[in-house]
């Protein structure tokens, strides 16, 4: 069914499409109209994504859904997109979060809802895009293009400090990106071609690995954000609205180390394997360290942001163990920790994103992020409690939450390793806990601490739609994440049997 | 079978699940109704499975529901292991539960959160029955932490109580370090045997897997077969609240009294015990290990024990006790006698249910109020309650023919035949433990239901014996703390209960020296009294009678004579303090560091905005090279052609 529609095209231009029609066709006046038009837009966006799960082949490793038309002639640059197991459920994760997001900012956003709806769908289009992208300088173009929307919701959108925020937000991660161009242009004059995969299959010496490595960690580690170029990431989620919280975390966190996996680890695998240990060394710091500042936070959103770059961790400690795995020869280790680090990825989407929906619905009552202006609130809403708390218990990695799932496989896969990394990487069990349930115990514990508490009004059915939809899928992968791994597996051992060999010299390579 | 086993396990969940989510739209009669309609129905199957297994003898039953994830050649199932162990556990979690369920009716009668209580007891006996009937590592953590879960919102049940919800997040994050252990124990497992399936594990050790090691640090290199059993140990610490992790256990009685009988006393406490029984193949490759399970198991008996006499909160009381019980469980599975330890688990699961739920029948009578120096000659007013709370007391002080003398008994002998270095000190522990059991728990038998009445007279014209709904339960739980014991006794020790599901090296076989004098449980009983535990507890009872019913004035003089040490006891030898005061206050503290010194003075005051400072100050100097006057622009111009003129005249020459 699925064969003759360009189904990843329209992923990326039929939201972007609807924001245009948003901003000119309904515009400003017609607010019922745009908000419904930006939902239909969301919610099919979303629809086809998971018709392309559904289409999608989870027997193959290679790339599904191929289109490829040349762009720019004389550069050698073309407009080819394809996903493979790896791509594709973070495409649908950025459907899913987007319709989320639009649904959740109904009516809580009083300013331009027009614009502020259309940069959320101008966004979803150019993040599919990024994961879309088989050419490197079209990745690039979406890369850069995307924080264009984000800047402008922090700025436009945000709280007292915005402007602060955007700039720190934009000029941090432009930063990076700076580096990743020069090296998508060397790579790409290298293979003779910007596709991604050729760029996979090129011979590089040590010295210009490690060049290309460190480009590449400056351009993906300020995204994830790792320490210690994670506090651009604080800032702007404080200073962010509830919906801008919401996609930075579910899904911006994540281009980062999608970009570990899509460039750095398959291109530079002898350099990313020698500096394994030292991109170790930054997850864990990113696990311990981050966890005891999120313990000292008293603001909730830079709580949560703090976890965000905790949780982040695990991902990046996952990829990277799994070199110092199979120069042990542990291929099933390895597989652990790389599917590890991919569901963590999809979960923390899920769970950061539904946290800081949890943090919006309180901030919508109560204009204040700060915990001590809180305490007793499960008096007056219980039915919201009931979902913070699943949410705060997946934060805090309890099985049968999503949370869970790759940490422990991180975990698994690291003791066979050192058993220091896994115990380190295991303090998560301990400090996640302790700053996510004293941050519920004082918001949500306790007798109405005050008249505004007293106030509140539970869930209204368009929050408690939103949290619904985010507690099942916490839970559905928590119970059963097979169906996920699954479709990820094939592109992982791919990934290592193909890719994560040594690019030094031709041989051992699969092409 | 299996789909008798899949409707044990998911009843409770539907009925939580649909109680839970219906909340108070639901009448208060069908949230009871329901819930005790499944985990009832959960029950009878239970016991019939366990018949099967244990009478009748049927096979062991091993089998996958599902799996959870394929890992390369990895397979993470969800899936049960039925055996004798399994099954005697099931049937012990799903008759003390719906014992709760009864009881709950009358004592949250007038609860606001009715509907929601029988919600989360349904939901933990569904937690409770994945632990026990898992089949492998995996479902055993996600039991694990869900009977956690439980427990921390049981706690915290009463939400506006300030210490209720102290304690639920202090039990749950004491509970997170123990299984920080665990799940590092786990991961040695999967490092070691490449499965986390029970059956597989145990293959491997039977027919002579390799060990590997773990270098720890230069020089230091450990057997990854000790770091595995003291990581599972450590996580058991925590759920079997043995010292220095059992701090949690006391608090935990802020929650309501049903839940301290179902989970902190009868069920979820006993995980711990209940997981290294079932790791017993395990356990046996390391004597390392058994040595620091029986230090840790006869600390936590006496020094609990202790605790117990010095308390004035009936909760508390056997709160203490119950730590001091599981660690004489303890003491049994480091001297490998894992079958007594489950044997104490079970007979102890029945008197200290009801114990607690005694308790909450005299808590209920007295209007909430839990301190017994406020009591008194309850007996006048409530037989029932009496005559049970009096069996439970006899059942745990080890009298003989009750339940618990047989199973303590064979706990005291077996370690006295354990030939690991640590069972002296722990023999010691256990039998001074008996003589301090029985002080305490006479103590609260004698003030509360004897001597003079102390209460006020508003409450004591209020007192009359509970109703059916809660003296039923008591009768129910007090007939097997009578009776298990005596009949259960020759087949457990023998070692014909559990077969093959529990295995211990020969060399390390405690209790066969034992197995001929269990086969006479009457005789044992007879034979007792020329035993010393028998004495040392008549000497308990003795002393708190004199005490507490002849001369209580000789109370004070003890503590005053005593001061010191009872200040010791009084502030629990000062594990909150530490843990308070540095581990806790300590990590804030340095978590404020973190932020306070490297993120916001070095990472962002100095590298971050020092960077746009630094930009910003050039530009600013730089900006005034542009001044606009053609003049400044024409020199610098002419300047510029001439050093480069120079240049290339000083390349010429020297090229």
């Amino acid at each position: 069914m699925l064969e003759n529609l360009p189904i990843l095209s329209l992923l990326i231009w039929l939201p972007i499409a609807g924001a245009t029609l948003i901003i000119f066709a309904t515009g400003q006046k017609h607010q019922q109209a745009t908000q419904w038009l930006a939902l239909v837009t969301a919610a099919a966006t979303f629809v086809l994504s998971l018709l392309a799960l559904n289409d999608f082949d989870s027997s193959r490793f290679y790339l599904q859904f191929v289109e490829d038309k040349m762009w720019i002639e004389t550069l050698g640059i073309k407009y080819s997109l394809g996903v493979d197991g790896i791509s594709l459920p973070l495409i649908a994760l950025t459907s899913l979060m987007t319709l989320i997001v639009i649904i959740s900012s109904w009516n809580n956003i009083k300013l331009r809802v027009s614009h502020y709806l259309a940069s959320f769908l101008i966004m979803c289009g150019l993040m599919n895009g990024v994961f879309a992208a088989t050419d490197a300088i079209l990745f690039y173009v979406f890369w850069e293009a995307m924080l264009v929307p984000m800047f402008l919701i922090i700025g436009i959108w945000g709280g007292p400090n915005r402007i602060y925020a955007t700039l720190k937000f934009f000029i941090y991660t432009f930063f990076g990106s700076v580096f990743l161009l020069i090296v998508l242009i060397y790579l790409g004059n290298q293979a003779e071609s910007f596709n991604i995969f050729k760029m996979h299959d090129l011979v590089i010496d040590a010295d210009t690995q490690r060049l290309i490595f460190f480009a590449f960690l400056i351009a993906f580690a300020i995204k994830v954000p790792m320490w210690p170029v994670h506090t651009w990431l604080p800032d702007a989620h404080v200073q962010a609205p509830t919906g801008g919280s919401v996609i930075l975390a579910a899904i911006m966190l994540k281009m980062g180390t999608y970009g570990f996996v899509r460039f750095m680890l398959p291109i530079v695998p002898d350099a990313s394997l020698a500096m394994a240990d030292f991109m170790i060394v930054l997850s864990l710091i990113a696990v311990a360290y981050i966890g005891f500042v999120a313990l000292a936070q008293s603001d909730m959103k830079k709580l949560i942001a703090y976890s965000s770059i905790a949780h982040m961790g695990f991902v990046t400690l996952g990829l990277f163990i799994s070199f110092s795995l199979l120069a042990d020869n542990h291929q099933d280790a390895a597989v652990m920790g790389i599917q590890g680090a991919l569901i963590q990825m999809i979960s923390h989407g899920f769970i950061s994103g539904a946290l800081f929906l949890c943090i919006g619905v309180l901030y919508d009552r109560m204009h204040s992020r700060n915990i001590q202006d809180y305490g007793g609130v499960v008096n007056t809403m219980p039915r919201f409690a009931m979902f913070f708390m699943i949410f705060a218990m997946a934060n805090a990695g309890l099985p049968g939450t999503s949370g869970f799932v790759g940490e422990f496989m991180v975990i698994l896969s690291s003791f066979q390793v050192s058993f220091w990394i896994a115990s380190i990487g295991g303090l998560t069990l301990i400090l996640a806990a302790a700053y996510t349930l004293w941050m519920y115990k004082r918001v949500m514990f306790g007798d109405v601490a005050n008249d505004k508490v007293a106030a509140l009004t539970d869930l209204k059915p368009r929050e408690t739609i939103v949290l619904i939809i985010l507690a099942i899928m916490v839970m559905l992968f928590g119970l059963w994440p097979a169906p996920l791994l699954d479709i990820m597996a094939p592109s992982v051992q791919h990934l290592i049997d193909c890719n994560l060999v040594s690019k030094l010299s031709p041989e051992g390579m699969c092409s | 079978m299996q789909n008798q086993l899949l409707a044990i396990v998911l009843l409770p969940l539907l009925a939580a699940l649909f109680t839970g989510f219906a909340g108070s739209s639901l009448p208060r009669q069908w949230a009871h109704r329901v819930t005790i309609l499944a985990v009832g129905i959960s029950c009878l199957l239970s016991i019939n499975i366990a018949v099967e297994q244990i009478l009748d003898q049927a096979q062991p039953l091993n089998y996958n529901l599902y799996t959870w994830a394929q890992l390369g050649g990895l397979s993470l199932n969800v899936g049960f292991l039925i055996d004798d162990l399994t099954a005697s556990m099931m049937a012990v979690v799903t008759f003390v539960s719906l014992m709760v369920h009864v009881y709950t009716i009358g004592y949250m009668k007038d609860d606001p959160g009715y509907q929601r209580f029988f919600a989360y007891i349904s939901l933990f006996t569904f937690a409770m029955l994945t632990l026990v009937m898992s089949n492998n590592f995996l479902q055993l953590f996600f039991g694990w932490e869900a009977v956690g879960l439980v427990s921390y919102l049981l706690i915290g049940f009463w939400y506006k109580k300030p210490t209720a919800i102290f304690a639920n997040l202090k039990a749950f994050l004491v509970n997170r370090v123990g299984d920080f252990g665990f799940l590092l124990g786990i991961a040695g497992v999967y490092f070691v045997f490449d499965t986390l399936d029970y059956a597989e594990v145990f293959s491997q050790i039977e027919q002579g897997y390799k060990d590997l090691e773990i270098p720890v640090s230069d020089g230091l290199i450990w057997s990854a077969t000790t770091f595995i059993c003291i990581g599972l140990f450590i996580g058991a610490m925590g759920k079997s609240a043995q010292v220095p992790l059992h701090v949690w256990l006391p608090d935990s009685m802020e929650g309501p009294t049903p839940i301290s009988a179902l989970i902190h006393a009868a069920t979820m406490v006993t995980a711990g015990v209940f997981m290294v029984a079932r790791m017993s193949p395990l356990f046996e490759q390391s004597e390392v290990a058994l040595n620091f399970i029986l230090i840790i198991g006869g600390t936590t008996a006496l020094f609990m024990g202790f605790l117990g006499v010095i308390q004035n909160d009936i909760k508390r009381v056997i709160a203490y006790s119950t730590l001091s019980q599981l660690g004489y469980m303890v003491v049994a599975l480091g001297a490998s006698a894992y079958s007594i330890a489950i044997f104490h688990l079970l007979t102890h699961a029945f008197f200290k249910a009801l114990l607690f739920l005694g308790a909450g029948s005299v808590i209920i009578a007295m209007h909430h109020e839990q301190d017994m120096r406020k009591m008194g000659n309850l007996k006048k007013y409530m037989p029932i309650t009496y005559a049970t709370m009096l069996i439970g007391s006899l059942a745990l002080i080890g009298t003989p023919l009750f339940s618990g003398f047989y199973s303590k008994d064979a706990i005291i002998e077996a370690v006295h035949f354990s030939s690991l270095a640590a069972s002296g000190y722990a023999y010691a522990c256990v039998l001074i433990g008996v003589f301090f059991t029985a002080l305490y728990s006479f103590r609260l038998f004698f003030m509360v239901f004897h001597t003079k009445e102390r209460m006020d007279e508003h409450t004591k014209s209020h007192l009359k014996e509970s109703p059916a709904v809660v003296w039923v339960p008591l009768v129910a739980l007090a007939i097997p703390s009578i009776i298990a014991g005596y009949f259960l006794a020759p087949s457990i020790v023998s070692g014909e209960y559990f077969d093959d599901a529990i295995k211990v090296a020969s060399n390390h076989d405690t209790i066969a020296p034992i197995v001929e004098h269990y086969q006479h449980p009457f005789s044992l009983a007879l034979s007792s009294i020329s035993h010393l535990p028998l004495w040392l507890a008549i000497a308990g009872v003795a002393t708190a009678f004199l005490f507490v019913v002849v001369k209580p004035e000789l109370n004070e003089r003890l503590r005053k004579a005593l001061g010191p040490i009872v200040h010791v006891l009084e502030n629990n030898y000062y594990f909150d303090k530490l843990y308070i005061n540095y581990f806790s206050a300590g990590g804030i503290g340095l978590g404020k560091r973190f932020w306070q010194w490297i993120d916001v003075a070095i990472i962002d005051g100095v590298m971050v905005n020092g960077t746009a400072k630094l930009v910003t100050g050039i530009s600013v100097k730089t900006r005034k090279i542009q001044t606009g006057y053609l003049y400044h622009y024409v020199f610098v111009m002419v300047f510029g052609l001439l050093l480069l003129l120079g240049w290339l005249y000083w390349r010429v020459l020297n090229g």
